[in-house]
Formats: structure tokens, C-alpha cells, sequence
């Protein structure tokens, strides 16, 4: 043991406490307010008091709301995961005239569409389609803002899976269709997993789009109600804020916790070319 | 079309299959209000008042107001730093460094970092910004307790470092999970070999790992500073002050679109945004191609 | 189901040009005999957030109360409520995007100073032109001043919901340690200052908190600048005309030098997101002197039981002075004391299919009954003056708001240009208070005045 390896050590050890602290330090807000008979906008060592969770429980929407949350995000997570998938395998796989430029174009119109100046053409849109208050239809909307990333990303993980895989399955006579379900999926399914969760967690911030298109408050996700919690001349009610966050951060903890551990979270390869 | 290349057996026209539903709701949901957006960056529409009756084709007016306007201007710059600063060298720099330094410790230890980065990432942004203000905010902030100085409003003394800052812990989870794969496709041999010859850390990384990578690290770039540069939540934080201090370009667009009403001007700064997300585009695209 | 996706595509791309700002022209007479009705109104409240009063008191009293009074004269009527509870130009947008595409509800609640922009883009149309003969026995209970709220232009577009009024807030706790008198009521500026020049020398408060910059929003607009530019004695808005930077406005802005160039209010809190929570909880904590701020302050913020920032000695310990004047006699027509109010305005939509029964709905929604039950005990300025005389009774505050405030105060001008206008003049004060003089400042403030509104509109 070398004095400078000592020093490494020790220094290694530090940046890591120093990265630990620098993530941990905000969260603790999150464990304190939410009992805090006073909370406000500053961190202190709670007065503790069950009080905010019973007046949460008690508000009339809280509940349901995480509900609506879920079944949008659902949705629009599904519909994304799997066109995505589709897309991106046959994307790698076959090469059609224009793929990277079209991938690219897709791209940056999303970041079009998910800026608040698109949000006319949106409403009329969907009001030409009867969309209007049709939780399906918003998430479908959701879907088509974050498809053209997902699919980039995708793509990237079937580049990785190689091609010597399909070929064997090939030899022994399966359809594409059972090669990609049985051969590509399972090997790109961290990449799958991932992409369920970066689109899971973008649908579920997600507050214009519902705004605009929901107008049932019994149908509004989470993300508009948080919005709601204000009084009439705008001043935020932190006695149901902090633990409806709490509530309100649970299910994109929770399944990140389930595909981490189910499938594992790892991205693949990255650009191949 | 390149029939050798399809070892998926897959053929063009079940390709093309597997592509259009993905592509339908693209063009319904994406490219076709995308475009009318651009359309009305034309105009002179507004939500309400008169000119909400009767929008006039304005050409290239909002687009010329927009680069005439020191506000618009000003959130160039501004944005253009958020996205060096917390993106490009920020989330990159510090993704690369957890996901080197990680591959060496204790499972648990590993887990229990990951675990907080992702963390910060999952969190809805609202509640995010929550967090935030009690780090930031004056006399009972996190941050102030812990450097003993409680009287700084760090978020309206240094608005944009803060948001930086921020938006590092925000945003470094993704990062750090392309380059963790990224580094496990680096072939060990090679590792070992510098490893062997006396290489410092500095160099490994340098001369081993970075080539493996490169292509990584592009992606990474890429993706990232396009969120970054359409990130709306400074918003939340500073609602871009003080005094315009910290208005980057969504949030600029923003308060033109929802609180002054301003459609057509503000589609016409979304046009502008695009044109820079293209730029961004075009030299990742020239880097990659410069590689190969 | 594609088949009909490309159907509607195709409806919307045939659309695109005609659909920015097309209105339909209703029948007055339409369905007015109809046996079956269905009227929704719309309101940015929420049950259990926003207003969750008055969305209570919708659901829970009106709905089933109208829906029994029409069942009696064998109507089917069928009452939805849409409830929002978003931010103020959040749900803005959302009513513009109904109104513009011939949708929205039949009855909707809007901010007052929102009327003009919506009349001005044919949004929203004159009450007699939707629903035809509007005489009703409840406009005589109306101060003419509080139905000013829901005009345009001469015209009468709705019906206002209630008003408030702005006062200067005093902490008596902290006058009484600066051995200021408990019934404070200053008579120029300068006692103002006065006043806040003696809070300073206590430890930790801050003397006055006069709301600026751009943070604020419109609350630096209606509890700073308005009130202060009427107590100079020129209103914002004058034979139509935008004060420019006139020597009044010059001395609003040198006021706001004084106060937070001279040390007797807080810079960084103007300019914090969150600045104005954080100056009620202040004041809730003993920490500010005083606060201009409407009547909701006493209502909602210090309220001992649910406010936000509760005081449980709120009865004894704040105190309310009128705003007064630059100097005696220097306020808009010659006043001593100035205020500002606002308020929301019900609007029946002109795409309603039920002009008639969506009129008769909102002569129920105002009855004295309505409204009073509206208040659920609680004391509040109501558009009514039948139910003001009595639930304002045991509320000193209100009362005060009532009789002394109301007859001196003014409307702020419902016109497309205001939000621009207020925008710049909440940009004039953050000049100040970052530090540029109030000449300076003004001149900034004529430009982007002009560059908003035209220079032939600026006085």
C-alpha cells in the first residue's frame, strides 16, 4: 500500500460521497415537507404530522387523478414501445432511400410539436377528429410527440443485436415474424425497457396537452392537478403539494424499480456504422 | 433492394409495414401541426383581440421582429450557454465519469449511486422544481445552510449558473447509462494492455477508450442538447428571471405564446429554435460522417 | 377506423386556411320552447383546489337546484360543470381555443379584464344580441360601477360575479414596536415612507413590500403600479390614449426608487419566482410592515383557519389604511385616496344552442339566494348589493371595502393592448429596482409601449 495509492483512494472516495451528496441533497425535501405541520419552500427538520397526508387523501380528485395518470401514460407508453420497436427493427434491418435523413427531420418537428406554439393547430386538429376529451386520443398525440426520439434510440440497440442471430433462426425456419418476437426482442429488450421508461416518465410530466385536450376534471392526469392546487389569487397550497408529489413520484419510481430489476436498464451499442 | 443485407429475411414491402403505423401517427400527430405551426409563424395571429379575427399572411415579418428583438437575442445567447454548460459539458463530462469510475466499486455502492442519478431523472418536473426551491431559495435553502451564507437567493443572484447546475443533476442519468453500455463494449484486452504499458487514467481514456466510443458519445451529444435546448423547465424555476436573466428560448416562446397571446410571433421563434436544433443536427451529422 | 382518420385529415387540411378566427351567428329564439336542455358552464375552478368554494357551491347547490326548478315546469334540463383550476393565462388559452373553434360552454366565468380582448377578436357578443330581451329585476341590485366590469365599449356583455378592492395592509404588532399608531391611515407618499423609514430600524423586517417586476406578473400591475399611477393623479388609459412616460408615471417610478433604492423594501424577493408567496408568508410571520394587496389577502392569505399563510391573530394584529393619494387632493379627479378593483364576469357563449334557458341560468346563478349561498358563510364582496348589506356585517375589513373603498376606485381599461401594457409597466418598476433611474426607465418603457401598441395610441 503506497502512500499515493492511499491518496487515490481517499480521493476516489470523496468525489464519490461528493456526486452521492449532490444527488441526495434535493431529494430530502421530498421526506420532510410531506409530514411538516408548516411546510414551505425551504428545507427544516419536520414539526411531524400525518395531517397533509388525511387532507390528500380527503381531496376529491387526488386519487383518481393518479389513476387517469396512469392509463394515459400507459397508453401512449405502449403505443410508443411497440411502433417504435417495429419501426426501428425494420429500419436497421432494410435499408430504405432517405432512412437517416427522414430520422432526423422526424427528429426536430418533434421538438416542434412538444413546444407550447403548436398548441392551435393541435386543438383544432383533434377537435376535427373528435378527439377532444378522449383520453386515447391524447395519449396518442403524446405518442406522436416522442416517437421520432424513440425510434432513433431503438435503432441504435438493433444495430447491436447481430445479424448472425436471425440468420441461424433462418436456417431453421423461422418467419420474421418469430424471429424478431423470439431472436431480436430478447436481446434488445434492455433497450426496449429503456425506452419504456424514458417514455413512460416524458408522458407522465406531461401538462399542456391533457390541459387542453381533457376537459373532464374527473379524467385530468396528475400532472394538471398539481397545477390546481393553488388558491384563487395564486398562491400554492402546500398542505396537499408536497405529499401529492410524494404520491405523484411513486409509480415512475416504482417501475423503474420493476423493468430495472425484470430486465435489466442498460442501453447497447450506440451509433454503428 | 440490397437483398444481401436483409438477413432478417424481413423484405421491403413487410419493412415498410413494420414502419407505417409508426409513420401514420407521425405524420397525424407530428408532422402535420408541426407544419401548420410553421404556417402560422407567417401570420400575425393571435389568440384574442382583432387580429384574432382576421390573421394576415405577414411573411418573413415575425422572423425579421424576432432577430431585431434584444429579448430574442438575449435568449440566443442564453440558450446557447444552457445547452454548452449543462449538456455538452455538463451531463457529458460528468455522465462519461460516473459511468467510468462506477465500473470499478462495490455492487452495492454502484447501485446505490445509480439508483440517486436515475432517481433525479424519474421525477416529474414539477416536483423537481420543489426540490429546487428548497435547495435555492433564500434564508431556509438547503444550499445556503450548508455554506453558511442563508441570506443568497441563488436562484435571482446567479440565475443561469443555478439552472445549470440543475439541470446537470437533472439530466446526467441518461448520460451515464449510454456510456456504462458503451464502456462494457470496450474490449477488456485493450484495457489491459494500457493497463500494462504504464498508461495514466487520462490516457487510457484518451487513446483506448475514446475511439471505441466515439460514436457514443456523438449520440449522447445529440440527443441531449436537443433536450436541452427545448427544455421548459427553467420555467418552473425562475420563470425566466430576473429581469430576462435567465430566459432561454421555450420559455421566451412561452410567455409570448400564453401570456401575451402572441401566436404568430411565437411560431415564428419556433421556427428559429428548429433552425438551431438543425444546426446542432448538422454538425454531429458532419463529425460522424468525418469519423467514418 | 384509419379510413375515418383520413376522413377527418382531410376536414382539417380543408380547414386550414377558413378556421383562425371564424365565429357562427346564433338564433336568439333557438330551441327556446325545447323540453329537453343541456348547458355547461365553465369556470377555472376546482373542487378540493382553485376556488373550490365556488366549485362546490356549482355542483353541490346550483346543479341540483336549477335541475329541480326547470323539472317543475316539466323541463328536462341536463346542467354539466367543467371544472379547471389552471393558472390564469393557462386557462385564458383554453376558453380563446373553445370560443375561436364555435365550442366552449354555454355559460363561462372569465377575469374581467379578459372581456375586451374576447369581444374586440368577435369571441364573445353583446348579452342582447345572444339571448335578446335581458331585462331582469337583479340589475338594480348591481352598483352601476360593479356592472362597468362586464361592459365593453358601451355594451353589455355579461354579468360581473363580485369586485375587490386594494388597501394598504399593515402589521399593528410591528407599528407598535415602532411606536407607529395602530389606526394608521396616511395621507401622501411621504407618510408612507415616513412609516417605513421607522419600521427599518427593527431588527430582521422588512418595512414595505410594494410589488414589482416581471415575476409578479400582474400582481405588480394591479397592487403597485395602477393604484399608484391613479394616486399621481392620471389614469393608464385616457381618452384613448396609453400613458406614455408622462411626469406622473416618472413619479410612480421615482416612488419605487425610494423604496427599494432607500433601503425600506427587498430587491431579490421582486425578483424571485416565487417572490409574492413568499412575501404573505413574511408578512404571516411578522416579518413585513406593510403590504398593498386586495382584500383577498385578509380573505384567503392570513385567514386564521385555512389561508395560506394563516395568522391566528389576524383579527388584532393586521391592520388596513386606504391607499392614499401622492398628496391630499393629487389622485385622479382630484381624490385624497385611490384604489383599483377587478373581478370575474359571466359570459353566455354566442355559439350556445339554448340562448334563452342559458340566460335563464345565469338570472339564477345571480339571485340573491345564489349568491349568498355562494359565500358558504364565509364574508365576500358580492355583485349583489342586497346580499353585501347582509353578509358583510361582521367583517370589519370587508365592510371597510364596501363602503369606503368602492365609492373611489377604479377599473383597469379591458382592451386587447392592456396585457402588453401592463407587461411593460411591470418591466418599468424591474428597471428601477435593478437599479436605473426612474427617467431612464420611462423612456424604456415609452419604447416598448410604442413598439406594442402603435405610436398613435400613445399620449
Amino acid at each position: 500500500m503506497s502512500p499515493l495509492w492511499m491518496v487515490r483512494r481517499i480521493g476516489f472516495y470523496v468525489l464519490i460521497t461528493l456526486v452521492l451528496a449532490f444527488f441526495a441533497v434535493p431529494m430530502l425535501w421530498l421526506a420532510s415537507a410531506p409530514f411538516d405541520s408548516k411546510p414551505g419552500l425551504g428545507l427544516r427538520w419536520p414539526d411531524w404530522t400525518f395531517s397533509n397526508v388525511v387532507a390528500t387523501f380527503e381531496h376529491p380528485y387526488a386519487l383518481t387523478s393518479l389513476v387517469n395518470s396512469l392509463v394515459l401514460c400507459v397508453v401512449a407508453t405502449v403505443v410508443t414501445t411497440v411502433l417504435a420497436a417495429l419501426a426501428a427493427y425494420a429500419l436497421s434491418r432494410v435499408r430504405i432511400p432517405g432512412r437517416d435523413l427522414l430520422l432526423y427531420l422526424l427528429l426536430l418537428l418533434s421538438s416542434v410539436v412538444t413546444g407550447t406554439a403548436a398548441m392551435v393547430p393541435i386543438f383544432v386538429m383533434m377537435l376535427q377528429l373528435g378527439l377532444i376529451n378522449s383520453q386515447f386520443g391524447t395519449a396518442l398525440v403524446i405518442a406522436g410527440g416522442m416517437l421520432p426520439a424513440a425510434i432513433f434510440i431503438l435503432k441504435d440497440f438493433m444495430d447491436a443485436v447481430p445479424r448472425s442471430y436471425e440468420e441461424s433462426a433462418r436456417v431453421f425456419g423461422a418467419s420474421p415474424r418469430q424471429v424478431l418476437s423470439h431472436v431480436v426482442l430478447p436481446v434488445a429488450r434492455p433497450g426496449v425497457a429503456t425506452i419504456f421508461v424514458w417514455a413512460f416518465v416524458n408522458a407522465w410530466g406531461n401538462f399542456l396537452l391533457p390541459f387542453l385536450l381533457l376537459r373532464d376534471v374527473g379524467q385530468q392526469p396528475a400532472a394538471v392537478l398539481l397545477r390546481t392546487l393553488y388558491d384563487e389569487g395564486g398562491s400554492a397550497n402546500l398542505t396537499v403539494i408536497p405529499v401529492f408529489s410524494l404520491l405523484y413520484s411513486i409509480p415512475v419510481v416504482v417501475l423503474y424499480l420493476f423493468v430495472s430489476k425484470r430486465y435489466g436498464f442498460r442501453f447497447h451499442g450506440g451509433i454503428k456504422s | 433492394m440490397a437483398s444481401s443485407l436483409d438477413s432478417s429475411g424481413l423484405g421491403v414491402r413487410r419493412a415498410v409495414g413494420f414502419v407505417a403505423p409508426a409513420l401514420v401517427l407521425i405524420g397525424v400527430f407530428l408532422v402535420f401541426p408541426a407544419l401548420w405551426t410553421l404556417y402560422i409563424g407567417i401570420t400575425n395571429y393571435q389568440l384574442t383581440g382583432p387580429a384574432a379575427a382576421n390573421p394576415r399572411v405577414v411573411g418573413l415579418d415575425n422572423v425579421v421582429e424576432a432577430v431585431r428583438d434584444p429579448l430574442f437575442t438575449n435568449s440566443v445567447w442564453l440558450t446557447a450557454l444552457f445547452v454548452l454548460g449543462s449538456a455538452v459539458i455538463g451531463q457529458n463530462v460528468l455522465g462519461f465519469g460516473l459511468a467510468w469510475l462506477l465500473r470499478a466499486v462495490r455492487p452495492w455502492l454502484r447501485r446505490t449511486v445509480e439508483g440517486l442519478v436515475l432517481l433525479s431523472w424519474i421525477l416529474p418536473g414539477t416536483v423537481v422544481a420543489y426540490l429546487w426551491f428548497a435547495v435555492l431559495s433564500r434564508d431556509t435553502g438547503t444550499l445556503g445552510l450548508l455554506l453558511g451564507s442563508p441570506e443568497t437567493a441563488w436562484l435571482v443572484q446567479y440565475p443561469m449558473t443555478s439552472l445549470i447546475i440543475f439541470n446537470v443533476w437533472r439530466g446526467t442519468a441518461f448520460s451515464m447509462l449510454l456510456y456504462t453500455s458503451a464502456l462494457a463494449a470496450v474490449p477488456p484486452s485493450q484495457l489491459e494492455t494500457a493497463r500494462l504499458v504504464g498508461a495514466s487514467g487520462w490516457q487510457t481514456v484518451r487513446d483506448v477508450v475514446f475511439p471505441h466510443i466515439r460514436g457514443h458519445v456523438l449520440t449522447n451529444t445529440l440527443l441531449i442538447s436537443l433536450w436541452t435546448a427545448n427544455d421548459f423547465t427553467p420555467f418552473l424555476l425562475t420563470a425566466g428571471g430576473p429581469n430576462h436573466q435567465s430566459e432561454v428560448l421555450p420559455v421566451l416562446i412561452y410567455r409570448q405564446a400564453l401570456e401575451s397571446g402572441q401566436l404568430g410571433y411565437a411560431s415564428a421563434m419556433s421556427i428559429l429554435l428548429l433552425l438551431g436544433n438543425l444546426a446542432i443536427a448538422l454538425v454531429y451529422l458532419r463529425l460522424l460522417r468525418r469519423r467514418a | 377506423m384509419r379510413r375515418t382518420k383520413v376522413f377527418g385529415l382531410l376536414a382539417v387540411c380543408g380547414l386550414l386556411a377558413g378556421c383562425l378566427g371564424q365565429t357562427q351567428e346564433g338564433d336568439q329564439a333557438q330551441n327556446a320552447d325545447a323540453k329537453e336542455i343541456t348547458l355547461t358552464i365553465v369556470a377555472n375552478a376546482a373542487a378540493g383546489g382553485k376556488n373550490a368554494r365556488g366549485a362546490n357551491w356549482l355542483q353541490n347547490w346550483v346543479i341540483p337546484r336549477f335541475t329541480e326548478l326547470q323539472k317543475a315546469k316539466g323541463v328536462t334540463a341536463t346542467i354539466k360543470f367543467e371544472q379547471n383550476g389552471a393558472g390564469d393565462e393557462d386557462f385564458k388559452t383554453k376558453v380563446a381555443l373553445d370560443l375561436k373553434t364555435g365550442g366552449g360552454g354555454d355559460i363561462i366565468e372569465i377575469d374581467g379584464i379578459w372581456l375586451g380582448e374576447f369581444a374586440q377578436a368577435g369571441q364573445i357578443k353583446p348579452l342582447n344580441d345572444v339571448v335578446g330581451n335581458t331585462d331582469w329585476d337583479g340589475w338594480n341590485q348591481i352598483p352601476k360601477a360593479v356592472q362597468g366590469l362586464g361592459e365593453f365599449d358601451g355594451k353589455r356583455y355579461g354579468v360581473p360575479m363580485g369586485t375587490d378592492g386594494r388597501v394598504l395592509f399593515f402589521n399593528k404588532k410591528l407599528f407598535a414596536q415602532a411606536g407607529l399608531p395602530a389606526d394608521w391611515q396616511p395621507r401622501s407618499w411621504q407618510d408612507v415612507l415616513d412609516a417605513g423609514a421607522r419600521l427599518k430600524a427593527l431588527p430582521g423586517v422588512t418595512p414595505i413590500q410594494l410589488n414589482a417586476g416581471t415575476a409578479m406578473g400582474e400582481a405588480t400591475t394591479m397592487q403597485g403600479v395602477l393604484p399608484l399611477l391613479a394616486g399621481a393623479g392620471k389614469p393608464v388609459y385616457e381618452n384613448g390614449k396609453w400613458q406614455g412616460d408622462s411626469a406622473q408615471l416618472k413619479d410612480v417610478l421615482g416612488l419605487y426608487q425610494k423604496v427599494y433604492g432607500g433601503g425600506l423594501g427587498d430587491p431579490v424577493l421582486q425578483q424571485e419566482a416565487k417572490g409574492r408567496d413568499r412575501s404573505f408568508t413574511l408578512f404571516g410571520e411578522n416579518k413585513i410592515g406593510i403590504l398593498l394587496e386586495s382584500d383577498y389577502f385578509w380573505r384567503s392569505v392570513v385567514e386564521p383557519r385555512n389561508g395560506v399563510a394563516k395568522m391566528a391573530d389576524r383579527d388584532t394584529a393586521v391592520g388596513w389604511a386606504l391607499v392614499p393619494a401622492k398628496q391630499a387632493k393629487a389622485g385622479v379627479g382630484g381624490q385624497d385616496f385611490v384604489s383599483m378593483s377587478g373581478g370575474g364576469v359571466r359570459v353566455i357563449n354566442p355559439n350556445t344552442k339554448y340562448p334563452r334557458q342559458a340566460w335563464e341560468f345565469m338570472q339564477f346563478l345571480n339571485s340573491a339566494e345564489a349568491v349568498k349561498e355562494s359565500l358558504a358563510g364565509a364574508a365576500q364582496l358580492t355583485q349583489r348589493q342586497d346580499v353585501n348589506d347582509e353578509v358583510l356585517k361582521g367583517d370589519p375589513m370587508l365592510t371597510f371595502i364596501s363602503e369606503k373603498v368602492l365609492p373611489i376606485t377604479r377599473y383597469r381599461p379591458g382592451l386587447a393592448d392592456y396585457p402588453k401594457v401592463s407587461a411593460a409597466l411591470q418591466q418599468a418598476t424591474a428597471d428601477v429596482v435593478a437599479g436605473k433611474s426612474p427617467d431612464d426607465a420611462a423612456k424604456a418603457y415609452r419604447d416598448a409601449l410604442v413598439k406594442a401598441v402603435g405610436e398613435g395610441n400613445v399620449g
